[in-house]
């Protein structure tokens, strides 16, 4: 069985909690804060004022760039503010609150039940359609989907990877999604192969999830999907990644950045977004809700629901019950998930779970000194040495950080995992790349002028 | 007998040929190196801080006897006198500049700033800074783990972990700006250093409308003007719900500090005026003005 060829750790998966939990639909919110940020690149500009009536799915939030995403109101009713709220990290940012009144829907979005298969949709078509519904990465990244559709000239897609690893511990959501949304999965991803143009996809799921690759197998022969094949992957912690998922499929290595995953003919695209690419194109269903996994040890019961965004995380965890005492949250997994602070935040394209985890299991152990054991570089994915890139970037020497390729670390956390002195290298590490990247930049600019 | 003879001979030999060699070698790559740069050199305090924006004190010494003109060249260490001294020695117009204290704007103490979330990753304000706003609500405020206090070299910082707060010694700030870089959150400024260390600014950056500044902190500045109305000097100017005093306008009249209704204004050094009894009703909220405790 493949996977990829360095690096990498095996933390325990914990989807025994969530995995069995059909998605169910989470009760509209009274009131939904929409922020006007929730991908990478540049902010959305609000298009509509205090005192404003919209409906599900009317644009709210204009896109103001090529790598940026257009944003929808997610419930209907009365703007009552354009402000700016905290967000999960408790940092304010711009946010659209509607107060809901119903649900009445925008008329052109089709609602019904029934499975819509044939697109006859060209590749600028399909991706218009994407870049209106303001399609971004759902599995956490919240990359703009219609820039990686696009396949710049000069180049060319060979391989559409569609990303079932979830190998972040916890989450359940892609699963539920592979298990009960096949067909919708299945379309969506001959609809990225239409955009892309190839002939060919592969649906990377990790062998922790048997039945959701034998269900995918079943569907794909019944309803004679054809050149989609479900490839299982060996289980291992940063599988999900993309440049980890195109090396376990392909045997091929991306080159560092600036290059792109097409320099090797691939265009990998999450469970979550093929999903949301079909109900776009084939339903005219902007992105307004996500499935999303709300689990932990300790809560009273876990779900997978299916929520808009906009609705306050305090509401997801509504039914589960916080345990007694200290808690972190975190907004995704416990391995790459960011700790929410502010239970007011509202739900984000990019969320795929809450996980809740005990005061004490969160508890970070004792710093120690580094015994030079090296665990971190057999651990990383990257092939970086975490150690040092650590230490580089503490004691701010950002050129040194760069000739020895901070800017590849895709900050999985794997060295901090293995390390035995419980040293904190991800967070310096993560210094180091911003401010690296920074640098890059401020020297890309200059040589511009 | 005769090999060791021969040995030392060579050797002798060698070395006395060699010797020419590079006398003419070291004449003719001669560099010419003002003396002056060396003299400057020593003049200077030597503590390489990097304050006047060189990368240490040969550096600034080397530009100070290059350059025409000087005047944007000042080390904040040695300060005024040094540098008048360095250009009349230079036969120049050295720069006029009054002495800095750097000063820390926030007075979200423990108290007055609880702890909303624990957080125990590494500690260092700029991984803080990289996560999320901080243990407290307050975006703009001082994270505590003491960045600008490794970064200072003159010992003029530490934290007291009382208040959660950094404090300044002024007597041995040198105006080097280092903590000014170090900070994640910019809360430094360097202001005009009075005698006997006096100062009067406000001890807050928050950005934030006074509501939500109130509910994360009952130190911080609300924007509400009252003391922008009394200031007779134009010195406090009021944007984005954040008060500001200039310290090259103001003149230590102490007219505001007694205005501020969350104490948000700093005294240091000196006792704030006597209330006026006129102003009933709000003079329970503006007798809790904050004086510094380190007389």
């Amino acid at each position: 069985m493949r996977t990829f060829p360095i690096g990498g750790i095996h933390p325990h998966d914990n989807k025994e909690w969530s995995k069995d939990k059909a998605i169910e639909c989470l009760e509209l919110p009274d009131e939904a804060k929409i922020p006007m940020i929730q991908h990478i690149g540049a902010p959305s500009n609000p298009l509509v004022k205090r005192g404003d009536k919209v409906l599900v799915g009317q644009l709210i939030g204009q896109s103001t760039g090529y790598v940026s995403a257009n944003i929808h109101a997610t419930i209907s009713g009365t703007v009552t503010a354009v402000d700016a709220y905290p967000n999960g990290q408790g940092q304010r940012r711009l946010m659209v609150v509607i107060k809901r009144e119903g649900d009445e829907w925008l008329p052109e979005i089709d609602r019904t039940p029934d499975h819509k298969r044939e697109c006859t949709l060209t590749p600028s078509e399909i991706i218009d359609k994407v870049r209106e519904a303001g399609i971004v990465g759902l599995g956490g990244a919240q990359f703009p989907t219609h820039v990686k559709l696009s396949v710049p000239e000069g180049q060319k897609a060979e391989l559409v990877i569609i990303n079932g690893v979830e190998c972040e511990p916890y989450l359940t959501s892609d699963y539920r999604n592979m298990v009960e949304r096949a067909e919708m999965l299945l379309t969506g991803t001959e609809i990225v192969m239409r955009a892309v143009g190839v002939s060919r996809a592969v649906i990377g799921v990790e062998n922790n999830k048997p039945d959701a690759i034998a269900h995918l197998r079943e569907v794909i022969a019944r309803d004679k999907y054809e050149g989609i094949e479900v490839m299982p992957l060996k289980m291992r912690y940063p599988q999900g990644g993309e440049k980890q998922l195109i090396a376990a499929v392909t045997g091929r290595q991306v080159p560092p950045p600036p290059a792109l995953p097409i320099s090797v003919g691939a265009v990998v695209c999450n469970v979550s977004t093929a999903i949301a690419i079909y109900e776009a194109v084939q339903k005219n269903k902007p992105l307004i809700e996500r499935v999303v996994t709300v689990t932990g040890k300790h809560l009273n019961s876990t779900h997978n629901y299916l929520a808009r965004f906009g609705t306050p995380v305090s509401r997801l965890l509504e039914l589960s019950g916080l345990p007694e005492g200290d808690v972190k949250l975190l907004n995704g997994g416990p391995m790459m998930g960011r700790s929410v602070v502010d239970i007011t935040a509202p739900l984000i394209k990019g969320c795929s779970g809450i996980t809740v985890i005990s005061g004490e299991e969160a508890a970070r152990g004792k710093e120690l000194s580094c015994i030079k054991c090296a665990k971190c570089v057999s651990a990383c994915p990257m092939g970086l040495e975490p150690y040092l890139l650590s230490k580089l970037a503490k004691m701010q020497k950002w050129d040194m950080a760069e000739e020895h390729n901070v800017v590849e670390c895709i900050e999985c956390g794997c060295c901090s995992y293995t390390c035995p002195s419980y040293l904190p290298l991800l967070d310096y590490i993560r210094i180091g790349k911003q401010t690296v990247m920074t640098n890059i930049r401020a020297r890309a600019a200059a040589n511009k002028k | 007998m005769n090999e060791l003879l021969l040995t030392v001979l060579t050797l002798s030999l060698l070395g006395a040929v060699l010797a020419v060699v590079l006398y003419f070698v070291a004449q003719k790559f001669k560099v010419y190196e003002d003396p002056r740069i060396d003299d400057v050199e020593k003049m200077l305090p030597g503590a390489n801080c990097g304050g006047c924006g060189f990368a240490g004190c040969r550096a600034m010494a080397e530009a100070l006897v290059t350059r025409d003109n000087i005047a944007s060249l000042y080390c904040p260490v040695a300060g005024g006198e040094v540098m008048t001294s360095i250009a009349n020695f230079l036969g120049k117009t050295a720069p006029e500049k009054a002495p800095q204290v750097a000063t820390l704007l926030c007075g979200g103490t423990c108290q007055k700033r609880p702890k909303v979330n624990h957080y125990d990753g590494a500690r260092s304000c700029a991984v803080v800074n990289t996560f999320y706003v901080g243990e407290s609500g307050c975006a703009f405020g001082c994270i505590g783990y003491g960045d600008c206090v490794a970064a200072c070299k003159f010992g003029a910082l530490s934290l007291n972990e009382e208040t959660g707060l950094v404090e300044v010694d002024a007597d041995k700030c040198t105006a080097c700006g280092a903590c000014i870089k170090a900070c994640p959150k910019s809360l430094f400024e360097l202001r005009k250093k009075w005698p006997k260390n006096r100062a009067i600014y406000v001890a807050c950056r928050s950005k934030n409308k006074g509501a939500v500044v109130t509910k994360v902190c009952k130190a911080g500045c609300i924007g509400c003007g009252k003391c922008a109305k009394v200031c007779a000097f134009e010195a406090i100017t009021v944007d984005n719900s954040l008060a500001y005093i200039d310290s090259e306008k103001c003149k230590l009249c102490r007219k505001c500090v007694n205005e501020c209704p969350t104490g948000a204004i700093h005294i240091i050094n000196m006792e704030p005026l006597k209330k006026e009894p006129k102003p009933a009703p709000s003079a329970a909220a503006e007798s809790k003005v904050e004086t510094a405790k380190n007389e």
